[in-house]
């Protein structure tokens, strides 16, 4: 292994001090002078007409300064090109409680609320849907007038050879059925804007903004407020915390921008906690059907997989929120042949979106309870039965993803002789148990949002003649360390301390574009970027130093803010005087660097989603204390091993696995998106009290192992961390409940209520279980029929089958 | 950011000067104390007091003489009070809430806390969705729709406590001084939870003097801080030997006050503390448990709840007498 | 509303004796952040119900988002502002700093807050005690473990051990 100086060492992170002195500025940290407060008045209906809106009274309260509502702002958008289907502001009809319909600039923000109270809003109710089966079940009315029929957004169907065959040349063949229930990122930072506006001949936007994907910010309000791209900047301020909550354009971040135009005065908005869990884009709540069969060796032949997503509202990621359900089923395990039919509905809650793990985490539940359960039938121990099925590495799986470093046999070993499971499992006594699942992530998707064939990551670097280096990058701060990455790496290669690298990221009008910090892309492909604008610096440098030095350039050292010779330490100078030299020979030295991922194997229709440069493993060991009398889960310690490719900051990889478990464990034992259907579908504790997230006393002790095996499409070997270790949390702790009691819970959040059932049903001598019984009839289409790899197909659909 | 309205503020430092200056303002006049609970549920619009009278400079409600506890004491200072550090009181006071809030939220607070309600503990916005309920600008009550009162929970960790080991509050308004047992602060109505009158003021807290009794409290909840009980279970046993004298058990969280349940204090009378005793009167608690669909947890295994945290309080004073 | 007439109070912010003129109802966050420009103190739901707004008046973490400012006149506020002192940091920061305690950095202020005023009445915590002290504070970035061990670091850098 190559020794490096920087890469993988646990070191502070280039905004730790900013960080720990309370000076580092989050948007709503902003002020400006003369700036006015935005509120937005929000739908208290859940599905309505709007017949009028009245602002006459709050226009004359003193104090207020412009009122918008949807007719000012036509233009949709969306995150999606498929799915440009949100307004600023509601224009003909809303679609939750809490959709927008107008907003308010004032001078403060008691004046904005005064304001709100005074605008008067006529409904026309119409029918909502409060879940994904009553969309199915009532096509109408329609929420939206696209998508693939009535209340279904999207409808996929996706065959990879014939599953059918496949399932059935099983010795055992299951079929089962699992509910993942909704749940929101729930930052510690509400999100928060400002907008200010400089008028013509400037004419020019700057909007600060909480977000983690600036680009499309920019694109977004270019777009909506049709301003050219280059009068807009956006900067995205580092935020306080996103999990995929922040990386849709938000309508308030529009409005504030077109208050500050009409007013010519910066404006400002900080939502409310009410009003982050209205902008949601969390967990879709979604019921799962899979059949598999296995043969008794354990290997699978066939799987079929079902998944029926609550999209909320509106389209935002969803599509591939959808796909993201049936992607990633074959890149842990061998599936020789793969049938994948999901949907998305839309209904009258908050919009659905990408967390943490994006769309991955409910049938990583599903399959990896699933397996337990087929493990148990065949009499193999669950950690066996995963070792003799693991995908190879550099293989392509059925439906055409390229798996490159695979680390998931190590992993599993990892925490079976941490957690000591062999003697545990089925071992201990009534009521404590153990239970092991294991995951893959993307380190970062294969393609844009939108299509495109430029890079998804630029930075520009420059050298200063006083010693220093600048790396601006596209890429957002969101507290996963990316700042600190784009350091470490320059300093790696160009032999300068991490401290003596400037950062400057996530502003449009300064730093090139990268996508944005979703889909754990960051570290590999802002992280490449980086690497080799770096690696291109460095041989500018190299070139005249080694003039100067009259040593061959390969045999140039870049190490302790020096340049030397590798055989004659003596024989060098600094990093300053080298880059003096480049300067005077070439002027200002700058490098530019620029990724973009292999092409995908996959070129069916719906290939896009789950093709990936590299893929992350982690598996994962639970073990939990079940009360049997009130059914309350317990979880002491989880054990955890993450294959990352390599380190680029240790500490900081344990910290996002550390963090990764903490909101796994959230999302095992309690939290919740809960909503009632009966009442207006009104979201029931959109409150930091009542939607409950753990604290220090429910945190349990972690174990993390770091799997090092580095992956050549990583920026030495990296690979994510920020999201694939929280999946394997709900199912570990599923299988450990079985372990502990007896009873499968085939539904997240494990609570107690739900244990007590299947205990008591148990008692009964009813099956042991607490979970969904069925799966509604779908139109499902035409499946697109893909061939696999070892049926000699090349990625590409076979012509339908015409009867 | 959610803001406070508009309001004026005053801070007597003595006790008839509050009295006064509540008299002076009328009904849109409140007391606060520590805020915890006022100045949330001023900021969603529950309560919209025009003028709001703290009752933290007044060094009468701040002093602590033998058993008698002012009532505007800390909840962080009652549980770290070396006299109380094992009793129930204190050990209740340490279950509200988090650290933070106990640094600030004060005994009077706590057992005047406002009813809670999931219907009801929402913003203004969220409850004009809803049109409102009956506790606060709204006719019905979500809860029963059919029914004529409120059903929003008693929610104090300390209240079920006072009433099951017979403590006194002194109250003092304009028409003078009153002591009251515990229990008879307390009625079973969301909206009319107290017998205090507005410009009435819990001043004071009238703890029995340990004389052969104990007492536990045990608290559901989701998680190990922040939360409002789902379900309070305060036990209280005058023990004579290995014999109950008398006992009292009082739930929390499942009705609008802190619930006696004498079935359940007479099924222990006259009896040693055996399992099946403790069954027995756990089944007793358990009947006229009604929880309602308006906290968190499901409805029906909050009430089943009441039997297991009834048995293991009895279980916990049974261990403690044994000792 | 804005047009409300300011009162004006003296208070000792981070060690100064400071006068500030705010509308009535404000609370002490808003008036450290708002009219003191004092933005290290956040705020997450302005409830009482996530400690964010964690600061210590008269050594004691409260919630500054639930303190009303005319309450805390006469009264010593201390803010993350004042933490590091001569241009160097505190040991907490420096432990929070050093293992990563702090990622998104949101809550931190508020976590050093509240471990500060734990290790002024607790020098030697145990973990059990570290988790109890901070079960006011949510954080969802670290899964709080890195904030345990940069509290018991900073611990025994502050008793001299390190």
């Amino acid at each position: 292994m190559a020794e490096y100086r920087v890469i993988g060492k646990a070191l502070r992170k280039v905004d730790a001090v900013a960080k720990v002195t309370g000076t580092t500025r989050f948007a709503d940290d902003l002020a400006f002078p003369r700036m006015l407060y935005c509120k937005l008045l929000r739908s208290t209906e859940p599905h309505a007409r709007i017949v009028s809106i009245d602002t006459a009274a709050a226009a004359s309260l003193e104090g207020v300064h412009a009122i918008l509502t949807g007719r000012d702002l036509p233009i949709p958008f969306g995150i999606l090109p498929v799915s440009q289907d949100e307004h600023t502001l509601c224009v003909d009809k809303v679609r939750f409680i809490g959709d927008p319909v107008a907003a308010v600039a004032a001078t403060s923000e008691e004046v904005a609320t005064a304001a709100l109270d005074l605008i008067k809003v006529i409904y026309e109710p119409l029918k909502s849907i409060a879940s994904a089966e009553e969309a199915v079940a009532h096509p109408e009315p329609r929420i939206h007038d696209y998508g693939d029929g009535g209340n279904l957004h999207k409808l996929i169907d996706l065959e990879f050879g014939d599953a059918d065959a496949g399932i059935a040349a099983g010795d055992v063949v299951r079929e089962d059925l699992f509910f993942f229930e909704g749940s929101t990122h729930l930052p510690m930072e509400q999100h928060a804007a400002v907008a200010m506006w400089a008028p013509p001949p400037d004419g020019k936007l700057t909007l600060w903004t909480s977000t983690q994907t600036p680009h499309y910010v920019h694109r977004a309000v270019a777009k909506v407020l049709a301003l050219a791209p280059a009068r807009i900047r956006v900067i995205a301020t580092p935020n306080g915390g996103a999990f995929g909550g922040k990386s849709d354009p938000f309508n308030h971040e529009i409005a504030v921008a077109k208050l500050a135009m009409l007013t010519g005065r910066p404006v400002k908005i900080t939502l409310t906690r009410e009003e982050v869990f209205y902008c949601h884009r969390g967990r879709h709540p979604t019921l799962m059907w899979v059949r598999t069969g296995v043969k008794r060796d354990g290997s699978i032949t066939g799987m079929h997989f079902r998944s029926l997503l609550d999209g909320g509202a509106y389209g935002s990621y969803g599509v591939a929120s959808t796909y993201y359900t049936g992607a990633l089923q074959t890149v842990t395990y061998h599936v020789p042949r793969y049938h994948f039919q999901g949907a998305r509905a839309f209904t009258n809650k908050a919009p659905c979106g990408p967390k943490r793990g994006h769309g991955t985490p409910q049938p990583r539940f599903a399959v990896e309870v699933h397996l337990d359960k087929i493990a148990e039938q065949l009499a193999i121990d669950p950690a066996e039965l995963r070792l003799k099925t693991l995908v190879p590495p550099n293989s392509l799986t059925a439906n055409y993803l390229r798996v490159g470093s695979m680390g998931l046999g190590t992993c599993i070993a990892k925490v079976v002789e941490g957690s000591d499971w062999k003697r545990k499992f089925r071992k201990l006594p009534e009521g404590r148990g153990v239970g092991l699942a294991c995951s893959s992530y993307i380190s970062g998707a294969g393609l844009p949002i939108y299509w495109n064939n430029m890079p998804h990551s630029g930075v520009q670097l420059k050298c200063d003649r006083g010693g220093g280096v600048t790396v601006f990058c596209g890429s957002t701060e969101i507290g996963q360390g990316s700042d600190s990455i784009l350091a470490y790496i320059v300093a790696e290669v160009l032999g300068v301390d991490p401290f003596d690298v400037a950062v400057v990221t996530a502003d449009t009008d300064l730093t090139p574009v990268d996508l944005g910090s979703y889909s754990s892309r960051v570290t590999l492909m802002s992280g490449n970027a980086a690497l080799q604008a770096a690696e291109r610096a460095r041989q500018i440098l190299a070139l005249h130093a080694g003039r100067k030095l009259d040593v061959p350039v390969e045999r140039l050292t870049f190490a302790g803010g020096r340049v030397f010779d590798s055989k004659d330490r003596k024989r060098g100078t600094s990093f300053a005087e080298a880059v003096q030299w480049a300067e005077a020979a070439e002027g200002t030295v700058g490098t530019v660097g620029s990724y973009t991922p292999p092409q995908s194997a996959g070129k069916y229709r719906g290939a896009g989603v789950g093709p990936s440069p590299a893929y992350s493993y982690s598996a994962c060991v639970a073990e939990v204390d079940v009360d049997p009398e009130t059914g309350i889960v317990r979880v002491p310690t989880i054990w955890i091993a993450h294959d990352v490719g390599r380190s680029i900051n240790s500490a900081s990889v344990i910290g996002q696995v550390e963090g990764s478990i903490y909101m796994g464990l959230g999302e095992a034992l309690m939290e919740e998106m809960a909503y009632r259907g009966d009442l207006k579908v009104v979201h029931k504790i959109p409150s930091l009290l009542e939607y409950k997230s753990p604290t220090t006393l429910e945190m349990c002790d972690v174990v993390t192992y770091l799997v090092e095996d580095p992956d050549p499409n990583g920026p030495f070997g990296a690979k994510e961390v920020g999201q694939g270790p929280l999946l394997p949390v709900m199912p570990a702790v599923a299988n450990a409940v079985y372990d502990a009691v007896g009873v499968r819970i085939d539904e997240v959040p494990i609570t107690p209520e739900k244990v007590l059932k299947a205990l008591k049903r148990k008692q009964k001598g009813e099956p042991a279980r607490y979970g969904p019984d069925s799966f509604p009839e779908i139109p499902w289409p035409e499946p697109v029929r893909v061939p696999t790899p070892w049926e000699g197909g090349d990625g590409k659909a076979v012509d339908r089958v015409h009867a | 950011m959610l803001r406070l309205p508009s309001f004026r503020y005053l801070q007597p430092t003595s006790l008839s000067d509050a009295l006064k200056m509540k008299a002076d303002v009328g009904p849109d006049g409140m007391f606060v104390a520590g805020g915890t609970d006022l100045y949330p549920n001023m900021k969603r619009r529950h309560q919209e007091p025009k003028t709001v009278i703290s009752l933290m400079g007044i060094p009468e409600m701040r002093k602590l003489e033998g058993w008698n506890v002012g009532t505007c004491i800390t909840l962080s200072t009652l549980s770290n009070l070396p006299t109380f550090q094992h009793s129930a009181v204190a050990s209740a006071a340490r279950l509200v809430s988090t650290p933070l809030l106990r640094n600030m939220g004060t005994l009077g607070g706590n057992l005047c806390l406002d009813t809670r309600c999931n219907y009801y503990n929402q913003t203004y916005e969220w409850r004009k969705s809803i049109d409102f309920c009956m506790k606060k600008d709204g006719a019905i009550c979500w809860v029963a729709p059919s029914s004529p009162r409120c059903w929003a929970v008693s929610s104090s960790d300390i209240a079920p406590v006072m009433v099951a080991i017979g403590a006194e509050y002194r109250l003092v308004g304009p028409q003078g001084e009153r002591v009251v047992p515990a229990g008879r602060l307390y009625n079973n109505d969301g909206i009319n939870y107290l017998t205090k009158q507005p410009d009435e003021i819990l001043v004071e807290v009238r703890l029995p003097a340990p004389n052969g009794w104990d007492a536990v409290y045990h608290k559901l909840r989701r998680r190990g801080s922040f939360d409002f009980p789902v379900l309070g279970v305060a036990a209280w046993i005058q023990w004579d030997g290995k014999t109950v004298v008398d006992a009292r058990v009082v739930l929390g969280g499942v009705a609008s006050y802190p619930q006696d349940v004498p079935e359940a204090g007479a099924a222990l009378k006259g009896m040693s503390l055996g399992a099946e005793t403790i069954a027995a009167a756990a089944e007793a608690a358990y009947r006229p448990s009604k929880p309602m669909d308006n906290t968190d947890f499901d409805l029906s295994w909050r009430k089943q709840m009441t039997r297991v945290f009834v048995t293991r309080a009895l279980g916990d004073l049974r261990d403690r007498h044994n000792k | 509303m804005s047009n409300e007439s300011k009162v004006k109070i003296a208070l000792v912010v981070n060690g100064e004796l400071t006068e500030v003129a705010f509308a009535p109802h404000k609370t002490l966050l808003e008036v450290l952040r708002e009219d003191l420009s004092l933005t290290g103190t956040k705020h997450g739901c302005e409830l009482g119900e996530c400690g964010t707004c964690t600061v210590l008046l008269d050594g004691t973490p409260v919630l500054s988002c639930l303190a009303l400012g005319l309450a805390c006149a006469g009264h010593s506020v201390r803010t993350v502002e004042a933490m590091a002192q001569g241009g160097k940091l505190h040991p907490l920061q420096e432990t929070f700093a050093d293992l990563g305690a702090a990622q998104c950095g949101y809550c931190t202020p508020a976590f050093l807050l509240a471990a500060e005023a734990l290790l002024a009445s607790n020098p030697k915590p145990t973990r059990a005690e570290i988790k109890d002290a901070l079960a006011g504070n949510l954080c969802r970035c670290t899964g709080y473990i890195k904030i345990y061990e940069a509290v018991e670091l900073a611990a025994e850098r502050m008793n001299g051990r390190v």
